[in-house]
């Protein structure tokens, strides 16, 4: 049914269908519309689903692995300070190889304190084996939460899946968006059926120490999953589509790009941005497209290559920087394209940190510095003077 | 003899004589099989589930250090969505750093919202499994690693955190110690904490002959003399009225110091044997511990 939402609350609804039985989350904002949304659902009576009001985040996550580990599908959700103070127990989670979802209210992360969006909070556990989906707006949100849960607890994943929405942009902001029935969700998502779990009738060890001869083959086999995750993620794109009736999910998203000379690719609520000054640029006759990840974990290397063979200049946008080297997309774009044998020019350009508004002519700057010296990571509307001012010295 | 089903089983690694892999036995014999355990990191995890074995034969889950209370919120809170919460036991248990130091958080959150939980401490009063570094369970003047003896130090400078009194500000229904030394106590203790609904708190004292320097052998013989002397008062809150104490016929402080490596440094120094007798005098006070003749 099309209704006009709020994405946190999006958030809440579709994680209402999916029926969780164990919710469990700590407030920080711009994530707490979305918890808030589920308590109502529960104090309604609309979601039959234990509610838990920890104490951290830390304890968010580990309640939430306790009940997955007893067999039950459960939700969280966090951003920023809470996903940083959550990290130990996100690495453990995929360690563990339990199946949940996460919704990411991407922000900045302190100091300075800044509540506003960027996808800086995001990068800090890209590497802990979690899938990491990216939204672009309200519609996907919705859509990859419901996917999220497929692809997670299918045994042939069983990792656990964030989903990514921008803080305010996509949290805050209302957009028309259709949300499916309780009768289609059920139909694409069928109850979590665990593959282990703790149950008193047949008593299972999770959490073993392994010495140097075990720890390692642990650790290949999320690798070995995340590929074959590249496989699967379409797959139940694929299968959204048969039951839902829309194109939703999947790796990666091009437009216009079929006869592009220059691409910009990104990640989240940019990318509609983008796709909008896309259309003004080639309404001045200029061959411009934009290419979306949606699937930024695994890193879909192949599909980047397939949609980018033929595109001579490449610019990698990010709301991240990882200080003292480049921007992560553009590390893991760059590194895409080694051993290929036509190596297109591609920058990599920094914007939107802490809120920093990404405008139309943020865009238009990265389409004019591409045609220009290659360049690894520049930072766009940046106000030299307040850099000047502030660090002179420094 | 009727046929048991092992719930823990002998095989693991853990040093000989060590006091919390005969606790944690007796917890799990207690408390029966129809139990899930929930484990902080620490030498119990370490020593019972190493890959690809296990001692248990009871759902255990190992996930971090802190956060047994919050991973076990969460299996209390799966079990009640499952209509299972009745009949299954729920025990998070952790070591004296993983309860009194970095587990506290988690464990105060899981007091606090009532979770029908037992959260025992292993109480070795010390850091064991990483090398003896002091917890905020070890004992005033002892020798750790982190807390050495030296020429303007007798030690750990500190007195023990009052875990137990904290558990029961938390207005939870049940709060014990306990020792390895009195087993049958100590059982009797589990099974009265899980037939309580709601959050139990009880903190076992269990010697470590490697951090304690005392012989495997003489585990026994010094968890009692802790008893004895009144520095490890044994007592029972019941909605939180003292409902029980062990009565001692109180012996001086150095029956029990002289036993252990840890504190061999004071036997020439009475100024702080004193000291030590004063937080002992304190107990036996305070708990009402003397047993009148």
């Amino acid at each position: 049914m099309k209704k006009f939402i709020e994405g946190s609350y999006a958030v809440a609804e579709a994680v209402k269908l999916c029926r969780p039985g164990v919710v469990s989350a700590y407030p920080i904002t711009p994530q707490t519309h979305i918890v808030e949304g589920l308590a109502q659902f529960v104090a309604d009576g609309e979601l039959k689903a234990e509610f838990v009001n920890v104490e951290s985040e830390h304890s968010a996550a580990s309640a939430v692995l306790g009940a997955v580990a007893t067999g039950v599908r459960a939700f969280t959700s966090s951003s920023s300070q809470g996903l940083l103070l959550m990290t130990e127990v996100i690495f453990n989670i995929a360690g563990m190889r339990l199946p949940l979802v996460l919704a990411c209210a991407n922000r900045a992360v302190s100091a300075p304190i800044n509540i506003w969006n960027d996808q800086q909070d995001v990068m800090t556990i890209r590497d802990s084996g979690w899938i990491l989906l990216f939204a672009e707006n309200i519609q996907e949100v919705i859509d990859l939460h419901i996917q999220a849960y497929r692809i997670s607890e299918d045994h042939s994943i069983m990792l656990p899946v964030m989903v990514n929405l921008d803080g305010y942009i996509l949290t805050h902001g209302l957009e028309v968006a259709d949300m499916p029935s309780q009768e289609q969700v059920d139909k694409f998502l069928p109850p979590y059926k665990p593959l282990y779990k703790l149950d008193t009738s047949d008593p299972m060890t999770l959490g073993c120490l392994a010495m140097p001869e075990h720890y390692m083959e642990a650790r290949v086999a999320i690798q070995k999953t995340q590929e074959a995750a590249l496989d699967f993620i379409p797959k139940v794109a694929g299968e959204f589509k048969k039951v839902f009736g829309r194109e939703s999910g999947g790796l990666v998203e091009a437009y216009k790009i079929e006869d592009a000379k220059q691409v910009i690719v990104a990640m989240g609520s940019i990318v509609g941005t983008i796709k909008e000054t896309v259309d003004e640029l080639r309404a001045q006759g200029k061959k411009v497209g934009v290419l979306k990840l949606i699937t930024y974990r695994p890193f879909p290397k192949q599909a980047i290559l397939n949609a980018l063979k033929n595109v001579p200049e490449i610019a990698v946008v990010d709301k991240s920087i990882s200080l003292g080297s480049n921007s992560p997309l553009y590390t893991d774009l760059t590194s895409a394209f080694i051993g290929q044998d036509k190596v297109s020019k591609i920058s990599g350009f920094v914007l939107g940190l802490g809120g920093r508004d990404i405008t139309k002519d943020s865009i238009k700057q990265v389409f004019d510095k591409l045609s220009g010296k290659q360049v690894d990571c520049e930072f766009i509307d940046v106000k030299k003077e307040l850099l000047e001012e502030e660090y002179a010295g420094n | 003899m009727p046929e048991t089903k092992i719930l823990y089983n002998p095989g693991h690694t853990a040093c000989g004589g060590c006091g919390q892999a005969i606790a944690a036995r007796l917890v799990i014999e207690a408390a029966g099989e129809n139990t899930i355990i929930v484990n902080n990191t620490g030498c119990l995890e370490v020593f019972t589930t190493k890959y690809p074995e296990s001692a248990w034969g009871v759902p255990f889950i190992h996930s971090l250090f802190e956060n047994a209370g919050a991973v076990a919120s969460g299996v209390e809170s799966a079990l009640k969505f499952l209509g299972k919460k009745e009949g299954t036991n729920v025990i998070a248990q952790a070591g004296d750093g993983g309860t009194a130091d970095i587990g506290l958080q988690a464990l105060s959150g899981m007091w606090e919202r009532g979770h029908d939980i037992l959260s025992v401490c292993y109480d070795n009063e010390a850091y064991m499994n990483t090398g003896i570094q002091r917890s905020g369970l070890t004992p005033f003047d002892s020798n750790t690693t982190t807390s050495p003896t030296g020429k303007e130090s007798f030690g750990n400078p500190k007195m023990k955190k009052p875990v137990p009194e904290i558990a029961r500000a938390h207005g939870i229904p049940y709060v014990a110690t306990a020792s390895v030394a009195f087993v049958r106590d100590l059982q009797n203790k589990v099974k009265k904490a899980i037939s309580i609904k709601g959050p139990k708190y009880i903190q076992i004292h269990v010697p470590c002959p490697l951090g304690w320097r005392h012989e495997g052998a003489q585990t026994v013989t010094v968890a009692r003399a802790a008893i004895e002397t009144g520095l490890y008062p044994i007592f029972e809150y019941v909605n939180g009225e003292l409902a029980g104490v062990q009565k001692i016929k109180p012996k001086p402080v150095e029956e029990y110091l002289k036993l252990q490596g840890r504190f061999k440094h004071l036997l020439k120094a009475p100024e702080q044997i004193k000291k030590i007798q004063e937080i002992a005098d304190n107990n036996i006070k305070k708990y009402g511990l003397k047993l009148e003749a």
